[in-house]
């Protein structure tokens, strides 16, 4: 021990900084249609491989190949696009809203339009997405009015959540979309727990836990993995890996395990990497993990490689920690631009079309945002009830908060 | 008619920005959603978006000026068949043009110019400061800052960890400038986990380094609070005085503004429960780092609760080579004989206001600011009971279990025959912190129920 070298710790550092050129040469994309489908009850030994790999359907000419491929009508295809131009015309109105004092806070989705919104087509009615911030897609791909969301957004008097909650964090029972924590991961192993429930009441309904690549770190994440793995729960655990925790690269979290798919290796969980940008995979994906839950084989990780092309929120500013081309630089392309290049491979949709559907979705989303306005705006028009802040904290109001909305005269 | 672009806020707490570009020239078309300036903050850089469609008339506020309030007119928008030449001339008659942007801002700083001014003395009766020491103006922000830095000068084992301390400069920008200065080891980004990294912490701590853990905020440190209280506060203890852990948690604590349930809660009250820790939960700047220097050098851990409003306040900080204050003292804000307001961190803002309008009403308010909550300066307040003998205890925080009641009862059993009325506490309301604006108000203690209870105690 007489001539040991001092020890040193390591911190991982993203590949450039602002002012360097982007540089994704360390992500290694496999061709479109190479990665093996296994049937849903294959030995989670036999696929580790596939923690490694990206599972791709849509090729660089736009065409679906391979084995995965498939899971999806001309008609649903269709929709699924108009669902991502939904969302991402939704975050643009909603952007400017924030910026003009309508709502003190929001989150887009800029780049990742297709990993919630292909998802919610593979659940059925009555599963339950424990979702986070940035998976407006599940409501949105499930039919939730636009207006209500705004409504949450502006906090006005139409507020399904009655002023509460932060903007973005909705709550829909009805829509399988459980209400968002604004503390990251607590909810990871809180779906695991909604899944095993659903199980101990012999019902059919699974569960759908969602994490970002920063918060894997937290301790719920391991704990959710603990008990998915050990009581087999019906349940499909997702990982969005977009690259960036606010300005922390997702090297910070993820350390020396290759990738965070490979985190549910030890586990004995399948775990699968999916083209975060390819809507037909991540379709094709989330089908089998649902299959898998459904029918009692276990729980699914899914790690979605993607990239916030955007600010983490509107109080972020990105180009303080990464190269402001960056995005352009993302090798797995733009969502909705692949989508519609293959629908127009398929002859099923036109530049017009797109043109026509970009112009149609706006009108919809502005018209919902005029009538949201109606109902009143952060600092203007109808507000929640004064009411509400004592209402609905415990399911009988007891003596002494009955006291104090006496005192505050309402 | 001509409509006036206002300086936007980028967030519920922004005061303030630097106007840094103009992507708009007068005489430009200007459609709704153009990017017309940039702004600039100590958090971001962020565009200005045009809400309505027109003409820029008039550039109100240069490219390049720093410190514009949110919500100054920034610049003139002449709107569809309006003359530009008009328009631009229209400055000035402020009052009959419509706001173009409707901004989230905080309630503007200190309206103290429409009351009684106080008397200029608090400062310098502050016994902790030398008589004659020259002042800056410095913001709570800068003083955190200042505080760390110095220490890390003085002493090579301490160093700061969090989400976000390094490559960012911070979530709220408190460790502006530490990475460059210290480096990547001794400013450390960690993986989003408080239960780990505070772990992480405590066993540096116990290995003899002095860690400062900084929580992005209090609220998310509740995965913690196991290591926090289990270990951190009670290791010196159970090791028979062998392993202490000599360690700071800091960071935002309490309500901002529009964040709601899960990040608006006041932990003055959960920590000063615990025996083994200390807590400190300063108001103006050069508490702020007279308290972080020493809680810094503290052997015992020490929780520092801060405020994210508070962050851009400003305050006098004596210009002094090592400014270090006691922790477990409290300060007379300000000296009076009818009755006495105590508070503490945020809190004080409502205290101040409150006690320049009684000034107004002829009370004459003593008003204490704790500084810290454990150990606590029972004595300064019993003092002043017994001066006074009224008592109104003022904070954010629930009123169950609350620090304004431990004072309550300790000054009843103390100096109940120096009473003349009872001790009344204001806190927060009974509920989690809604997210709307004015259900948020509604929530937190204001000034007129301090007031109220003012009168009430002085049977006015």
């Amino acid at each position: 021990m007489a001539n040991s070298a001092p020890l040193k710790f390591h911190v991982p550092e993203p590949e450039v900084r602002p002012g360097g050129t982007p540089d994704f040469s360390n992500v290694v994309i496999p061709e479109a249609g190479s990665v093996e489908r296994p049937p849903v009850d294959a030995e989670p030994e036999s696929i580790r491989k596939l923690a490694f790999s990206i599972i791709r359907v849509l090729n660089r000419d736009g065409e679906a190949v391979g084995p995965w491929a498939g899971s999806l009508t001309d008609e649903e295809l269709t929709a699924g696009l108009r669902h991502m131009m939904t969302l991402r015309a939704f975050d643009a109105r909603m952007q400017m809203a924030q910026r003009q004092g309508k709502t003190s806070f929001y989150m887009q989705h800029l780049g990742e339009e297709a990993v919630s919104t292909a998802f919610r087509k593979a659940l059925a009615k009555g599963d339950m997405n424990f979702p986070t911030y940035r998976q407006a897609g599940l409501l949105i791909a499930d039919g939730y009015p636009m207006v209500d969301m705004m409504n949450q957004i502006f906090s006005n008097e139409r507020d399904p959540l009655r002023g509460r909650q932060l903007p973005v964090m909705y709550s829909s029972r009805e829509h399988g979309f459980f209400t968002i924590s604004g503390n990251l991961a607590t909810q990871f192993v809180q779906a695991v727990g909604w899944a095993m429930a659903s199980a101990i009441s012999k019902d059919t309904r699974i569960a759908a836990a969602w994490i970002g690549d920063g918060s894997t770190a937290e301790s719920d994440f391991h704990s959710a993995l603990v008990f998915a793995s050990t009581y087999k729960a019906p349940i499909i655990l997702n990982v969005v890996n977009n690259q960036w925790a606010i300005s922390t690269f997702q090297g910070i979290a993820r350390g020396g395990s290759g990738t965070f798919a490979a985190r549910g290796i030890g586990f004995g969980i399948p775990s699968l990497r999916v083209d975060g940008n390819d809507f037909l995979a991540v379709h094709a994906v989330a089908k089998w993990a649902a299959e898998r839950a459904r029918s009692n084989l276990g729980p699914t990780l899914i790690e979605y490689v993607t990239y916030r092309a955007g600010a983490h929120s509107t109080s972020d500013d990105p180009s303080a920690y990464r190269p402001k081309t960056e995005s352009d630089a993302w090798p797995l392309g733009d969502p909705i631009l692949r989508l519609k290049n293959h629908l127009i491979l398929r002859g099923i949709w036109s530049d017009e079309r797109h043109k026509q559907a970009e112009a149609e979705v706006m009108d919809s989303v502005i018209a919902a945002q005029k009538e949201a306005e109606g109902h009143g705006t952060l600092h203007s028009g109808g507000k929640p009830s004064v009411r509400d802040i004592f209402e609905g904290l415990y399911e009988e109001m007891p003596p002494h908060l009955r006291r104090q909305r006496q005192q505050a005269g309402v | 008619m001509s409509i006036e672009i206002l300086m936007p806020a980028l967030s519920p707490t922004m005061e303030e920005g630097n106007l840094s570009k103009w992507l708009k020239n007068e005489g430009d078309t200007i459609k709704s959603g153009d990017v017309i300036a940039e702004i600039e903050t100590d958090k971001a850089t962020m565009e200005v978006e045009a809400v309505d469609e027109g003409v820029l008339a008039k550039i109100l506020i240069a490219a390049g000026t720093e410190g514009v309030k949110v919500n100054t007119p920034i610049a003139i928008l002449a709107v569809e068949g309006e003359d530009v030449d008009q328009a631009a001339k229209g400055v000035g008659e402020a009052d009959e043009t419509p706001k173009a942007i409707a901004v989230a801002a905080e309630p503007a700083p200190d309206k103290q110019a429409a009351v009684p001014a106080a008397p200029k003395t608090e400062a310098a009766a502050d016994p902790d400061i030398p008589a004659g020491t020259e002042m800056v103006s410095t913001t709570v922000r800068e003083a955190l800052r200042d505080a760390m830095a110095e220490e890390m000068r003085r002493d090579q084992d301490v160093f700061v960890m969090g989400e976000e301390v390094a490559e960012y400069q911070g979530a709220y920008k408190i460790t502006q400038g530490l990475l460059q200065e210290f480096g990547t080891e001794r400013v450390i980004d960690t993986p989003i986990t408080e239960h780990g990294f505070a772990g992480v912490g405590v066993g540096a701590a116990m290995a003899g380094l002095k860690p400062i853990v900084e929580f992005m905020t209090f609220n998310f440190a509740m995965q913690a609070i196991d290591q926090i209280i289990n270990s951190a506060a009670k290791t010196l203890y159970m090791s028979g005085g062998q392993m202490g852990a000599p360690i700071v948690f800091r960071g935002p604590n309490g309500a901002a503004a529009r964040v709601a349930a899960q990040h608006s809660q006041c932990y003055a009250a959960w920590y000063s429960h615990i025996p083994g820790l200390k807590v400190v939960m300063p108001y103006s700047a050069a508490d702020a780092k007279g308290l972080l220097k020493a809680a810094i050098r503290d052997p015992n851990p020490v929780i520092f609760l801060e405020n994210e409003i508070l962050y851009g306040h400003s305050f006098d900080v004596p210009k002094m080579d090592d400014f270090v204050l006691p922790i477990g003292k409290a300060r007379i804000h300000k000296p009076g004989k009818d009755v006495t307001l105590v508070s503490f961190g945020i809190g004080m803002t409502y205290c101040t206001k409150a006690e320049a309008e009684l000034r107004g009403m002829g009370i004459d308010a003593e008003v204490i600011d704790l500084r810290t909550i454990r150990p606590l300066d029972l004595d300064t307040i019993i003092a002043s009971v017994k001066k006074t003998n009224r008592l109104v205890v003022v904070e954010e925080g629930y009123p169950q279990s609350s620090v304004g009641d431990f004072i309550a009862n300790q000054v009843s059993q103390r100096a109940f025959d120096h009473l003349d009325a009872p001790v009344l506490t204001i806190a927060g309301k009974d509920v989690p912190m809604p997210y709307a604006a004015n259900l948020e108000k509604l929530a937190l203690p204001n000034v007129a129920e301090i007031i109220e209870a003012t009168k009430a105690v002085t049977y006015r």
